[in-house]
């Protein structure tokens, strides 16, 4: 049956009236085009899965990522705790190509070429009509030429991709003598995970509490103050874990020794029994390969209605890669997908992006193995001032409860299944 | 290659269709299909929690909307809905409540946890 008779048939049985049928914007015929997506994080595996399925199975969704396994950054502050282990967090990419029909490269990108519509691996190439960039954040050492070589990050890892970075950090806790020190670096904002490096004193100081109590934690943070959730963190140190952490503002580490873990800011020399670096960040490597990187040469700046690059608007940029106020969180990483999906399929069927797209986030922090914390705002787009703007009625949870350790868990499973199935 | 969540997708609306509405998956605007979408981190894909609490789909509309209508007031306690209810319009609350509201049955498919490769990036 062609479109127009179907929609002469709903007229006739009073359908067309429906609030959502008025509004219909499903493609007039089947979408075609290739679209390639690097990166298969969060909102890389997200916008794959919803190219194919709002296209009709029309487009050709071809996914290039560097790792088999996709490892979950939500939850891995808890393998520090010990609640978790990393492999409770890790999982493959078969289902999501499965059940989609997405084709998928294992392979490293290392070379973009945007006037011709080009992609580079290590082992071949591949053209596009669209590319989407969804490469994470990469990690800017530049500031410790002493940090630069792989032996140092081993040494003194930043444990900010969920991973080996992760089981490593939790051995080296549990090879620290009682009464050592564990120090934390925060860098500047913006970073990924705002409440991430907070969340994570909290499981560093739960692990201490139980195994090593004459132990602290040092947090020096480069920024004036906590960045997010600040009363929730402040009063959970306080009641959870008096004692064990020392809280430092306006504390960039000027110069390290990662073979002493030795670290210096502007006031003072500190010594670790266990250093914890989170470097200061950038978009990640595809995003620099297209030269994307126009907003401090660390980030990428997008249209909200379709997350296209202002730089290339065939090439679209997702995730924490994005310069924008919202929190660089998972959450809204699969928020950037959904609007990105729809604008795609939009575009290559002649049609407008949504004009005005709406969205939420929620981050959670666990304060404890059961304890749990929220931020939620629901987030819309302003044509005047072309950006995401937070929505009256946005907050915090006003305590930290073991129900919201369950919806935090269930946040996870819904999640993963969302985004790898 | 095997679709087996939206075969059965598809068989929910053949029935639909059947009774004269057609739906298919993009027949909901992209505004709706995107605000929907951010309701799955908590609530699963289109409604279906993996959790099995907080399932969405297949609540009837008038309900879906005096829940939003009571999170939105503060009659109703919560943890974080009231915080996701009062940012949306009454237009986008209504166009939810259709979207929740003709989710077929469905069963949740979890991806399974593995061994991490210690080769990985
Ligand atoms: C400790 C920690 C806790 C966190 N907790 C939460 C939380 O509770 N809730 C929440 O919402 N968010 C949380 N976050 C933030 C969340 O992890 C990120 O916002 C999210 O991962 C961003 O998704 P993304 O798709 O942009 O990037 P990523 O998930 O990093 O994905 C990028 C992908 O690109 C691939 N890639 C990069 N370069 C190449 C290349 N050259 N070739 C091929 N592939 C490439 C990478 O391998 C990777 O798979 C946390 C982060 C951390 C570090
Ligand atoms: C961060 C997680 C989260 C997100 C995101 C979220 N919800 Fe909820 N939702 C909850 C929780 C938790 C409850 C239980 C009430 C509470 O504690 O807030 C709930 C309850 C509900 C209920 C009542 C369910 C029932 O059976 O009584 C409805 C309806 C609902 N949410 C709709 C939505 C819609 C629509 C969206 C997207 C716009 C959404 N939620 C986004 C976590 C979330």
């Amino acid at each position: 049956m062609q479109r127009r008779d179907f929609i002469k048939q709903l007229a006739a049985s009073g359908l067309i009236g429906m609030p959502w049928f008025e509004a219909h914007a499903a493609p007039a015929k089947k979408v075609q085009g290739r679209v390639v997506v690097i990166g298969a994080g969060y909102a890389g595996t997200t916008l794959a899965k919803y190219l194919r399925i709002w296209s009709g199975y029309g487009i050709e969704v071809v996914v290039i990522e560097q790792n088999t396994q996709f490892v979950s950054c939500p939850l891995s502050n808890l393998v520090l705790g010990g609640s978790r282990s990393i492999n409770d967090l890790t999982f493959g990419y078969d289902l999501l190509q499965q059940h989609h029909g997405i084709q998928w490269v294992h392979d490293q990108v290392t070379h973009i070429d945007t006037t011709a519509r080009k992609v580079t691996m290590r082992r071949g190439e591949m053209t596009y009509d669209r590319l989407v960039i969804a490469p994470g954040v990469d990690f800017n050492y530049s500031a410790w030429p002493e940090m630069q070589h792989a032996e140092a990050q081993r040494l003194v890892p930043h444990a900010w991709k969920a991973g080996p970075q992760t089981v490593n950090l939790r051995q080296q806790l549990e090879s620290m003598p009682d009464g050592g020190v564990v120090v934390i670096s925060i860098p500047k904002a913006p970073f990924r995970c705002p409440p991430g490096p907070y969340e994570r004193t909290c499981q560093v100081a739960l692990y201490l509490k139980q195994y090593k109590p004459k132990s602290k934690i040092i947090v020096l943070d480069a920024n004036p103050d906590i960045v997010s959730k600040k009363a929730l963190f402040l009063n959970a140190w306080k009641a959870l874990y008096p004692g064990i952490v020392d809280y430092r503002p306006n504390s960039t580490v000027l110069h390290v020794n990662p073979v002493t873990r030795e670290v210096e800011t502007e006031f003072e020399h500190v010594k670790a029994d266990v250093l914890n670096i989170i470097p200061p960040q950038r978009a990640g490597k595809p995003a620099q390969m297209a030269g994307l990187l126009n907003v401090d040469s660390n980030w990428c700046a997008v249209d909200f209605r379709s997350y296209a690059s202002t730089i290339a608007s065939e090439v679209h940029v997702l995730g924490d890669a994005v310069f924008s106020p919202q929190p660089k969180s998972a959450h809204i990483a699969t928020s950037h997908a959904h609007v990105c999906a729809n604008a795609i399929v939009a575009i290559m069927s002649g049609q407008e992006p949504d004009p005005e797209p709406v969205f939420a986030n929620t981050c959670y922090s666990f304060v404890s193995d059961r304890m749990a914390v929220h931020v939620a705002n629901v987030y819309r787009y302003d044509a005047e001032k072309k950006l995401m703007v937070t929505m009256d009625g946005g907050g915090l949870s006003d305590a930290p409860s073991d129900l919201e350790g369950t919806y935090a868990q269930s946040w996870a499973r819904n999640i993963w299944s969302d985004a790898l199935t | 290659m095997r679709f087996p969540v939206y075969t059965r997708f598809w068989s929910g609306l053949l029935l639909l269709s059947a009774t004269g509405v057609y739906a298919e998956p993009a027949s909901f605007p992209a505004h709706t299909l995107t605000l929907a979408a951010s309701c799955a981190v908590c609530h699963g894909t289109n409604g279906h929690s993996a959790t099995g609490f907080l399932s969405l789909a297949g609540m009837d509309a008038p309900t879906f909307v005096a829940k939003m209508q009571a999170y939105r007031t503060g009659s109703q306690a919560a943890t974080v809905m009231h915080q996701h209810a009062k940012g949306l319009t009454e237009a986008e609350i209504t166009a939810l409540a259709e979207y929740f509201s003709v989710q077929p049955p469905q069963a949740v498919i979890e991806p399974q946890a593995q061994p991490l490769d210690l080769q990985h990036e």
